[in-house]
């Protein structure tokens, strides 16, 4: 069978929305009756990635590959790129503006979460381009 | 399984808008061939339909004030929330002398219960493997949301049984002693602010057994509750409540009960799913007790209250003054430990799920995506379901038939129409 698909932009210009791609997606995962721990695993994974597209990027494209045995999570957006992917991926190192910072992010632990919590875990990132993750999550 | 559900629909009153459709939080209510019906498997009586019905066309079914004839020996539950309803109330007794003299023979406070769940609640806190953050039970309709919506948040609820209840089995086993008759010959029975109560009572979760014989409504004692206030001069001391479970009948009154300053207290369905979803995120773990309600202001905001929840729940703080902090302590009840905790997990209820067969599920979503995408994406609810995807999802159930839609057969009939022209 085909895998579902869901797609959705992030708008990178209304933080207030940030997060609502990877609630649709926690929906529909409970709807089809996936597993508590693999939807746990998908949002987090996909919510840490969809906020550091609006906070670090602008906002960008979100896309859900569904299938029963396995959930991809394509995150690609147009923004400045990460230079040291190795830096990023350290636990505390965060690049997050002061205004975030009030709302609790910038802990700098968004990537070493979602590496922690998917299967695979594949940054590209080109500085100037933008930056594309792909997450796969087993199921 | 069988629903009963208190919130019912009065076929002759209902003019078939879609006022209820749209307001509904678990997306229950469908309009078809002109009238609203309620998909029984997803209601969880939160009475949010009664509330915003411009018809008055849906309501809450409960038992009736001659039910009392039934039984030779009476026991009123009274809610907090009915405290809040009179204005000018001195002091609770009023009331509690008032129900003696409507043809009941006692009174007991569902108040006093409240405190006793409140020190169980504590008790339960301060054990180390307790889950946190913990949450309430007390707004039935919020465990029946738990069950439909949040799985992983069952093992979070609050397992001790419901003030009411608890309240009616002391109340049952003091009028069995005060009066030695037997236990069919009294009659329990529960003043109750809302129909998700009345629900729990006849369909209880996490126990099959009740002592309450019937719920009657704050909305019909009202009345003759009043006139029966009006004639009292000196009110005998009653009252045995203290100020905490009074408190229960507003939001944040059973959270503070628990002495505790990491709670967070919540109303409204808006804001109850969304609170349930951050600690479904495990962006909450930081709580040690999440109280929810389904009504505005809590229970005084209930849709069988007279008052208005903001007035009722000013009143409320009157009368409470001056009372002790707690009043009613579990060592002072016969009541067994055991006697307080609910004998039955709450299961998961998967109604809201496509399938019980992932691949099944999933071909049904798949044939939902098709058919959202010609759909117009309006969400006008002329179709009867509240939204375009909730109607693609009936079309795929065959629950609905995708001509329902007026806007794309609207917009067929002018493509043939055009294609003639041409
Ligand atoms: N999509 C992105 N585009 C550009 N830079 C990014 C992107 N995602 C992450 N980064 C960089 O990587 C750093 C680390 O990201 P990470 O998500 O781990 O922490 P954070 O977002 O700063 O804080 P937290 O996620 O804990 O709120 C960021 O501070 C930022 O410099
Ligand atoms: S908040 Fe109280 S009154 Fe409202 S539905 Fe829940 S239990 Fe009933
Ligand atoms: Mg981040």
């Amino acid at each position: 069978m085909e895998p579902i698909v869901l797609n959705y932009q992030v708008d990178g210009e209304d933080f207030s929305t940030a997060g609502e791609a990877s609630s649709a997606v926690k929906k529909a995962l409970k709807q089809l009756g996936f597993s508590p721990d693999v939807i746990r695993r998908v949002a987090i994974a996909m919510y840490e990635g969809e906020i550091n597209m609006v906070i670090h990027a602008d906002g960008g494209e979100a896309t859900a590959e569904i299938s029963q045995e396995e959930i991809r999570i394509i995150l690609a957006d147009r923004g400045p790129g990460i230079k040291d992917i190795d830096l990023a991926m350290q636990e505390g190192y965060s690049t997050a503006p002061e205004e975030v910072r009030n709302l609790g992010f910038g802990a700098g632990m968004g990537l070493p979460n979602i590496k922690k919590y998917s299967d695979e875990l594949k940054i590209e990132s080109t500085p100037g381009v933008g930056t594309t993750l792909r997450i796969l999550i087993r199921t | 399984m069988e629903y009963f559900h208190s919130v019912t629909l009065d076929p002759e009153r209902c003019r078939g808008c879609i006022t209820c459709v749209k307001r509904c939080p678990t997306e229950a209510i469908r309009v078809k061939d002109g009238k609203a019906t309620i998909i029984k498997e997803r209601c969880i009586d939160c009475g949010e339909c009664i509330r915003v019905c411009p018809h008055r066309a849906k309501k809450a079914v409960y038992d009736k004030l001659s039910m009392l004839d039934q039984f030779e020996y009476k026991v009123a539950l009274p809610a907090p929330a009915l405290f809040g309803q009179y204005n000018n109330l001195e002091n609770v007794d009023y009331i509690l002398n008032g129900l003696l003299d409507l043809g009941f023979d006692d009174v007991f406070e569902v108040a006093r219960a409240a405190e006793l769940v409140s020190e169980c609640t504590r008790l339960k806190l301060a054990n180390e493997d307790c889950p946190k953050p913990l949450i309430s039970t007390a707004c039935p309709a919020v465990v029946r949301l738990v069950r439909v919506r949040f799985p992983k948040l069952i093992p979070h609820l609050l397992m001790v049984r419901a003030p009411v209840e608890i309240a009616a089995s002391i109340a049952r086993r003091e009028a069995m002693e005060a009066t030695g008759l037997p236990s069919e010959k009294i009659g329990v029975f529960f003043i109750s602010p809302c129909p998700a109560k009345v629900t729990a009572v006849r369909q209880p979760l996490g126990t099959n057994i009740t002592d309450i014989d019937g719920v009657l409504a704050i909305s019909d004692v009202y009345k003759p509750l009043l006139n029966a206030m009006n004639k009292i001069q000196h009110p005998k001391t009653l009252s045995e409540s203290g100020l905490t479970g009074i408190s229960w009948a507003y939001t944040g009154g059973e959270a503070t009960s628990l002495l505790r300053t990491k709670y967070l207290a919540a109303d409204g369905m808006e804001n109850v799913i969304k609170i349930l979803e951050e600690i479904e995120d495990e962006k909450l773990q930081d709580l040690d007790f999440v109280e929810l309600g389904a009504c505005n202001s809590g229970c005084v905001g209930g849709c069988l209250n007279i008052e208005n929840p903001y007035i009722a729940l000013t009143r409320i703080r009157q009368v409470r003054k001056y009372m002790p902090v707690s009043n009613n302590r579990i060592k002072d009840y016969t009541l067994s430990p055991e006697e307080y905790l609910c004998d039955k997990p709450v299961e998961y209820d998967p109604v809201l799920q496509l399938d019980l067969d992932l691949g099944r599920a999933m071909q049904k979503m798949q044939e939902i995506q098709k058919i959202e995408k010609i759909l117009p994406g309006i969400d006008c609810a002329s179709c009867g379901s509240p939204s375009c995807h909730t109607f693609a999802v009936d079309v795929v159930e065959g629950s609905a038939d995708i001509s329902d839609c007026l806007i794309l057969l609207k917009k067929q009939l002018e493509e043939t129409k055009n294609d003639e022209c041409s």
